[in-house]
């Protein structure tokens, strides 16, 4: 609109300008500063203004943070390989075979446990497998077992079962935009050219479902590697991730030098990873868009 | 109102002599470096339906923006009724606008939809609801203003909006391809509607279409826009039966066009030589210069220009022989594709002629590969040169 | 029926979505102090002396506060960000909507660290001041996208004929834009508010020594005795978000209905 001379450019740049402000205050600004805090020297309680490579060299060379990021990124890997295969029928059933109307009912009730009290979720899940949990209790009061299972305690079982069930919504979703947005006309075309219903879904439904498949990987992923709770509640604290290194370098120990290179270092590795996984599946299926 | 009785050609014949409404003079637009209007001259009068048609891209819906306000003009001048609009805003401009959308707020009902200009208006409400009314009365829609707007169909939104923007009684009502979101039963039916609103309001009319159909039946005058600029300004009439360039021609109907050599100027025209024509003077009122092409110089004929008669009828001007090359069955019309004897011209390449038959009641229908004569008259030929 | 194994399928999937919030309200009706079966008698004294708890009302307090307050700023500030994107192209667009989105997969520890650490470094004392400023950081995407949605299905010519027809560009959004909106509006304050009332990580750090419902839980999470009391709180919890969140999700969808838009789909 024509009112004033102030272009497009002005004008979205002028109401972008609040939240945008907010973003990098609150949000750019304090990474920018984790950044600069990990090329500092750590003084005992204060932060010595001095570049230096020494945190990242201790990073790297700590057997501690080798065997905490491998774990983190196993368990996180794990994860996402649980939910991805476990959402897929789902939002194939979703998208194929529910009577449009009632895709929101469902999706709504996909949704819902997702937003509910995240703490209270996953300490249910110890509630749940726990020495005297209800699952214990229940099996042994019907007389199934004796002694309690622990094999479902405290350890990693446990903390990839109740990450698989907080992030199980999130994979969902993109896989359900994804196969919603394929022409079925394509599978028509498919089946008219001769493909059993089996070789249509491999050769035309699943190429064109793979870039929802690789966002649901991406958004379960990436937050998991970065899950405070569940290793805090679940693991009892013995089995620490990433997320609980960190806290504790920061602070406990208040080395946050330290601790902001391990933040740095594992942000970078999660991107790494996250784009070479994004590359890899450019390349190998040529599905683009 | 005794303007509403009026003939199209007698509401022309008004219209040539009334005092200019808009007036663009080199108007310019450019968003970023893509020049969207090249340099715009036109007027169009008082009282007048005038009609932007030109195939998307073409600036047309720019035009028409840049006369409501909604866009700024690079340079160049936008007058209203004799009034600079230069930072007069959308909202203060005497223009109001029919949207290709129709705009229809959804929230409103269709009374509150069309009262919605009236706000500020100082009358009492009681007087501003049966100017409402009123409106909607004068587009067909009495007793709808309490229903919903969202419960309307196509035919009814367009209405809607109609009187949403007559009722604060414009200088220039603006419609951005008000017909194209409708059947075409509906659209043929709207545009007879708008014509005789448009009598009956004597309120100017700007419409841009791409649809060049709608511009004939509806128009007093259409502009043709290739490329931001105005290719030619004129009457339907003029303008279907001597464009002046290949382009209008084309994008206006279909044309027969015939390379064709120029022997010289006569004293009413322009000698030429048409292949499988023969000898040709062209009337100077029918010689384009605009345009030749890459291919040289050509004539033109529409495919209703010329007809297919019986051997040896009499009385016609000139005729030319030929095979039938191809049928196409209508219904109300047939056409054939003719190759005329002696057309392969001065390429050796042949080029049928298109032409198109009423099936008239005893007419039969010629089959493929018959011998045919095509009768013709030079002043149904157009020549670009 | 359509997709009989599938459909089996995926009803299972939701029961083990739902099972351990299901067994929230078994044990906070269950008289027994340990969380196990067998189950013993029906009681409601959990839930009373959840209300007695003066500990557990100032958190609650201080979470509605901060929910409150939280949700407002964010949605405010995401109705600025869904109108920049939805209706202007300007430089930068990509990265600065990028910016802004960024919350959405950055873990919620990596943000809360580094603010923490830029706080302290300032100066500034911890209180629920500084768990709002966390809050409103994360509920902004979301008040983002579902406010883009809301604008997004706004014919733009709705906004030119309202101008055309002789308003302002600020009576134009008043009369025109901000009633087709307001469903998205509200649906975003309560979603927002559900994420503020359910936060944990970042309440945990940036609070100092205020508690919230989420970092009460935690710390009760330790005495075996409190889990009960717990439980209860966690029924009343999630029956506040389901509520809320349907009341959402009502808001989005007769925002949809109302402009005519097709529904796409639940949240994100």
């Amino acid at each position: 609109m024509a009112s004033g001379n102030r272009s497009q450019a002005a004008q979205g740049l002028g109401l972008i300008a609040p939240p945008l402000g907010y973003a990098v205050l609150v949000l750019a600004a304090p990474l920018l500063t984790i950044l600069a805090y990990s090329f500092f020297k750590d003084g005992y309680l204060t932060v010595i203004r001095e570049f230096t490579l020494e945190n990242y060299r201790a990073v790297w060379s700590d057997p501690i943070f080798h065997k905490i990021m491998l774990r983190s990124l196993g368990v996180a890997a794990l994860v996402t390989l649980v939910t991805v295969v476990l959402a897929f029928p789902v939002a194939y059933f979703l998208s194929f075979a529910v009577d449009p109307r009632k895709k929101s009912m469902w999706l709504f009730l996909i949704t819902i446990p997702f937003w509910t009290s995240y703490l209270i979720r996953v300490f249910l899940w110890k509630v749940i497998l726990g020495y005297n949990g209800v699952i214990n209790s229940g099996l042994k009061s019907l007389g199934i077992i004796e002694q309690p299972l622990t094999f479902i305690l405290y350890n990693v079982n446990s903390m990839v079962l109740t990450l698989a069930h907080a992030y199980a919504p999130f994979a969902i979703l993109p896989i359900f935009i994804a196969l919603e947005k394929i022409d079925r006309s394509l599978l028509e075309a498919g089946r008219d050219l001769g493909e059993s219903r089996a070789m249509t879904f491999w050769r035309v439904t699943l190429p064109l479902a793979m870039p929802g498949v690789v966002a649901a990987a991406l958004i379960v992923f990436i937050p998991t590697i970065g899950d405070y709770v569940t290793p805090a509640l679940i693991g009892g604290g013995k089995i620490p991730m990433i997320a609980n290194m960190i806290q504790s370098q920061m602070l406990d120990q208040d080395n946050r030098p330290m601790g902001s290179a391990l933040a740095v270092t594992a942000m970078l590795i999660v991107a790494l990873l996250s784009l070479v996984f994004v590359a890899l599946n450019r390349r190998f299926l040529k599905v683009r868009q | 109102m005794s303007q509403s009785q009026k003939t199209t050609a007698a509401h022309r014949a008004a219209m040539a002599g009334a005092k200019p409404m808009i007036e663009c003079r080199q108007v310019q637009k450019y968003y970023g470096d893509y020049h969207a209007l090249r340099g715009i001259d036109l007027t169009i009068r008082a009282g007048e339906f005038f009609s932007l048609l030109g195939p998307s891209g073409c600036g047309k819906t720019t035009l028409l923006r840049t006369i409501a306000g909604f866009e700024d003009i690079s340079s160049g001048v936008v007058l209203i009724d004799g009034q600079d609009m230069e930072g007069v805003p959308a909202n203060r401009r005497p223009t109001n606008m029919v949207f290709q959308s129709y705009a229809i707020f959804p929230h409103l009902t269709v009374a509150e939809n069309v009262g919605f200009g009236l706000r500020r208006d100082p009358r009492s409400k009681a007087e501003k609801a049966a100017a409402v009314e009123e409106a909607l009365a004068m587009v067909g829609l009495k007793g709808y203003g309490a229903r919903a707007s969202h419960a309307l169909s196509g035919g009814q939104r367009q209405r809607v909006a109609l009187a949403r923007a007559l009722i604060l009684k414009p200088k220039v009502l603006l419609l951005d391809e008000p017909l194209s979101a409708l059947d075409r039963k509906m659209r043929e039916q709207m545009q007879v509607e708008l014509i005789k609103l448009q009598r009956q309001v004597g309120i100017t009319f700007v419409l841009v279409t791409h649809d060049q159909e709608e511009a004939l039946v509806m128009s007093d005058r259409i502009a043709v826009m290739f490329e931001g600029q105005i290719a030619q300004l004129d009457g339907p009439e003029a303008l279907y039966a001597r464009p002046t360039s290949r382009r209008v021609a084309n994008f206006i109907g279909v044309m027969n066009f015939l390379p064709t050599r120029v022997l010289g100027e006569t004293l009413s025209g322009v000698e030429v030589e048409v292949p499988g024509l023969g000898r040709v003077e062209i009337p100077a009122a029918n010689v384009s210069h605009a345009d030749p092409g890459d291919d040289g110089p050509s004539v033109g004929f529409r495919p209703e220009a010329v007809s297919l008669v019986s051997a040896g009828a009499p009385g016609q001007a000139r005729v030319a022989e030929g095979v039938v090359d191809e049928v196409v069955y209508y219904g109300d019309m047939t056409y054939y594709d003719v190759r005329l004897d002696g057309s392969a011209g001065f390429d050796g390449q042949a080029r049928p002629v298109r032409i198109a038959m009423r099936n008239v009641f005893g007419r039969e229908v010629q089959d493929v590969g018959t011998r045919a004569n095509v009768s013709w008259s030079p002043g149904s030929l157009v020549l670009f040169r | 029926m359509k997709g009989g194994g599938l459909r089996a399928y995926a009803i299972a999937y939701l029961l083990f979505l739902y099972a351990p919030i299901l067994l929230l309200p078994v044990f906070a009706f269950n008289s027994g102090t340990i969380i196990a079966f067998p189950l013993k008698e029906f009681t409601t004294q959990w839930f009373a002396q959840m209300a007695e708890n003066a500990s557990l009302r100032r958190a609650l307090l201080n979470s509605l506060t901060i929910a409150v307050c939280s949700s407002v700023f964010a949605t405010c500030l995401g109705i600025f960000a869904a109108r920049a994107s939805t209706r202007f192209a300007f430089p930068a667009k990509g990265p600065i909507m990028g910016l802004i989105m960024l919350p959405l997969v950055l873990p919620e520890i990596i943000v809360s660290i580094s603010l923490l650490v830029v706080l302290l470094s300032v100066g500034v004392k911890l209180s629920i001041l500084t768990v709002m400023l966390g809050h409103t950081l994360i509920c902004m995407p979301y008040a983002t996208v579902i406010l883009s949605t809301a604008f997004n299905s706004l014919d733009r010519s709705l906004e030119e004929a309202a101008y055309d027809l002789g308003e302002t560009r600020w009576s134009a959004f008043r009369l025109v834009i901000l009633p087709l909106v307001m469903p998205g509006i509200i649906s975003s304050l309560l979603m927002s508010f559900t994420i503020s009332l359910d936060e944990f990580i970042i309440a945990f750090f940036l609070a100092g020594n205020e508690p919230t419902l989420p970092t009460y839980i935690f710390s009760q999470l330790r005495f075996p005795k409190q889990i009960p009391m717990i439980m209860a709180l966690g029924t009343v919890l999630v029956v506040m978000s389901i509520l809320l969140l349907s009341v959402a999700e009502y808001f989005r969808r007769r925002g949809i209905a109302k402009t005519g838009a097709k529904d796409t789909g639940g949240f994100l």
